[in-house]
C-alpha cells in the first residue's frame, strides 16, 4: 500500500539566473492524490513538468518506481517512462487534425503497438469514463474547452498510466465548464488512481487531496492533509496566500 | 508571303503548335522539379531542424548556396561546369530538372521549417508526454499539421518555379520561351509570338493554382487544420 511511485530529492530547476525551484523533494505514493497550490510563479507547473521530463532539471534527481527519470537515460527508455506518466495540460493540447477517436488511438498504437481493435476498445472504455462516448468521431474544434479537456484526459489514461499529472487543467475554461472536468477529476481520484493536481481550485483540494503542497518562490513550504493547511497553517506565508483567496 | 498572314491566321499556323509543345517540356520541367524539389527539400527542413549540429550546418549551407547565387549561374554551372569537373556529361533536360529542383529545394524548405516552428509547442509536448518519440511526433502530429497552411507560400514557390523555368533556354532546352524566341526571330514577329508565350506561363500557373485551390478545400473539408 505504501509502494512509493516517484521520489523526487532537492529538484532544482533555474532558467539562467532565475532560480525557478530550490531543491525540492517528496514522495507520492500509489494511489495518493497530492495537490500543489501557490501562487503564480511560484514553480508549480515547472515542478509539474520535470517530473515527466518536458523541463530538463539543473539538479537533484526524480525517481519513477525507483529508475531515475530522464538523466543520461536512451531516448527510447525516456519516451517509455514517459508512456506510463500521463499528463493532461493547461491548454488541452489536442491534436487537431486528429478526430477525437484518433487522439485517444494515436499513442497506443505507435508506442504500446496494441491491436486496433484493443485501441479502439480502450478509446471507447475512456470516452465512456469521461461521458464523451457520443463524441468518438467528432474533431477537437467541435467540443467546447471542457469537453476537448475531458477529452483529453481520457487520451492520457488510454496509456494506462501509473501516475496522472494535471497541470491547472480547468484555469483555461469557462466558469460553467470547470465543474464537468473537476467531476471526472474526482472520479479519477476515487478509482484508485495516483494524481499529482496543479490547480487554484481550493474546494477540489479541500474534497479531494490526500496531501496538499504549498508552494512560493521555488520553495515547498508546508504540507499536510487539506484540514492542517486550509483551517490551521503552520506557515504565515501559506495563511496569507489562502487568507487572499 | 508570311508578312502577310494576320495575327490569328500567324497564331494558329506557326505559333500554337509548337508553343504547345513548349508548354508540355515546361510543364514536365515545373512538375518533375518540383516534386524532387519538395521531398528534398521537406529533408533539408528536418535537417534543419535537427538536434545534431552538423545536420543543421549541412542544411544551413545549402540553403545558404541555393539562395545566395542566381538560378542562371546554377543552371550554366550543372550544365556547363560539372562536366569538366567529374566524368558526367548530363543533357539539357536532366540539367535543367537538376539545377532546378536543387533551387526550389533551398526554398521550399524554409517553407516546410517555418510551417513546422508555427505549430504550437503544446502539441510536441503533449505528443511526447505520450510516449511518442521525436520521429513519431514530427511524422504523425506536427507536420500533418502543417499541410494547409504551407499551400499558400508553396502554390507561390511554385509559380515562381514555373516562370524559372525560362531560365534553362540558356542551355538549349526547347521549353516555352525557348521556342517561342525562336519563332519570333525567324519571322521577325516578336510581338505576337512574346504575347504567346505570356499566355502559355499564365495558362500553366493558373492551372497549378487550381489545383492547389481544390486541394486546400479537400484538407479543410478533412478536419481542417
Amino acid at each position: 500500500m505504501d509502494e512509493i511511485i516517484l521520489k523526487v530529492n532537492s529538484l532544482e530547476k533555474s532558467f539562467g539566473k532565475n532560480v525557478v525551484l530550490n531543491k525540492i523533494s517528496t514522495e507520492i505514493k500509489k494511489g495518493e492524490v497530492v495537490v500543489v497550490i501557490g501562487p503564480s510563479g511560484s514553480g508549480k507547473s515547472t515542478f509539474l513538468r520535470c517530473l515527466n521530463y518536458l523541463e530538463i532539471p539543473t539538479g537533484g534527481e526524480i525517481y519513477f518506481r525507483n529508475d531515475r527519470v530522464g538523466f543520461g537515460k536512451k531516448e527510447k527508455e525516456l519516451d517509455l517512462q514517459r508512456s506510463k506518466i500521463g499528463m493532461v495540460f493547461q491548454s488541452f493540447n489536442l491534436f487537431p487534425h486528429l478526430s477525437v477517436l484518433q487522439n485517444l488511438t494515436i499513442a497506443p498504437l505507435s508506442v504500446l503497438k496494441v491491436t486496433n481493435e484493443e485501441a479502439e476498445d480502450r478509446a471507447k472504455d475512456y470516452l465512456k469514463k469521461v461521458g464523451l462516448l457520443e463524441k468518438i468521431n467528432a474533431y477537437p474544434r467541435e467540443l467546447s474547452g471542457g469537453q476537448q479537456q475531458r477529452v483529453a484526459i481520457a487520451r492520457a489514461l488510454s496509456m494506462q498510466p501509473e501516475v496522472m499529472l494535471f497541470d491547472e487543467a480547468t484555469s483555461a475554461l469557462d466558469p460553467e465548464l470547470v465543474g464537468e472536468v473537476l467531476k471526472v477529476m474526482k472520479d479519477l481520484a476515487v478509482s484508485g488512481m495516483t494524481m499529482i493536481v496543479v490547480t487554484h481550485e481550493m474546494s477540489f483540494a479541500k474534497e479531494v487531496a490526500d496531501r496538499v503542497i504549498f508552494m512560493d518562490g521555488g520553495v515547498i513550504v508546508e504540507e499536510g492533509i487539506p484540514g492542517e493547511i486550509f483551517s490551521a497553517p503552520k506557515e504565515k506565508r501559506t495563511s496569507d496566500f489562502l487568507g487572499r483567496l | 508571303m508570311e508578312e502577310t498572314l494576320g495575327f490569328w491566321a500567324f497564331s494558329n499556323t506557326i505559333i500554337i503548335p509548337r508553343l504547345m509543345e513548349g508548354m508540355w517540356i515546361t510543364l514536365k520541367l515545373t512538375v518533375m522539379s518540383g516534386m524532387i524539389g519538395f521531398i528534398l527539400g521537406m529533408f533539408i527542413a528536418l535537417m534543419r531542424i535537427s538536434r545534431f549540429s552538423p545536420l543543421r550546418w549541412i542544411a544551413v549551407s545549402y540553403i545558404t548556396l541555393f539562395r545566395g547565387t542566381p538560378l542562371l549561374l546554377q543552371i550554366l554551372f550543372i550544365y556547363f561546369a560539372v562536366p569538366t569537373l567529374v566524368n558526367i556529361t548530363l543533357d539539357s533536360f536532366p540539367a535543367g530538372i537538376l539545377a532546378l529542383s536543387l533551387n526550389c529545394a533551398a526554398y521550399l524548405a524554409e517553407i516546410f521549417r517555418a510551417g513546422i516552428l508555427s505549430i504550437p509547442k503544446g502539441q510536441t509536448e503533449a505528443s511526447m508526454a505520450l510516449g511518442l518519440n521525436y520521429h513519431q511526433t514530427m511524422f504523425k502530429i506536427i507536420i500533418p499539421q502543417t499541410y494547409r497552411r504551407i499551400i499558400p507560400p508553396v502554390v507561390n514557390e511554385f509559380s515562381a518555379l514555373t516562370k524559372d523555368t525560362s531560365l534553362v533556354s540558356v542551355i538549349s532546352l526547347a521549353e516555352l520561351l525557348y521556342v517561342t524566341q525562336r519563332i519570333g526571330a525567324k519571322y521577325l514577329r516578336p510581338w505576337e509570338t512574346y504575347v504567346w508565350a505570356a499566355v502559355g506561363y499564365l495558362i500553366i500557373v493558373l492551372l497549378l493554382s487550381y489545383v492547389a485551390a481544390r486541394l486546400e478545400k479537400t484538407l479543410l473539408a478533412k478536419g481542417g487544420v
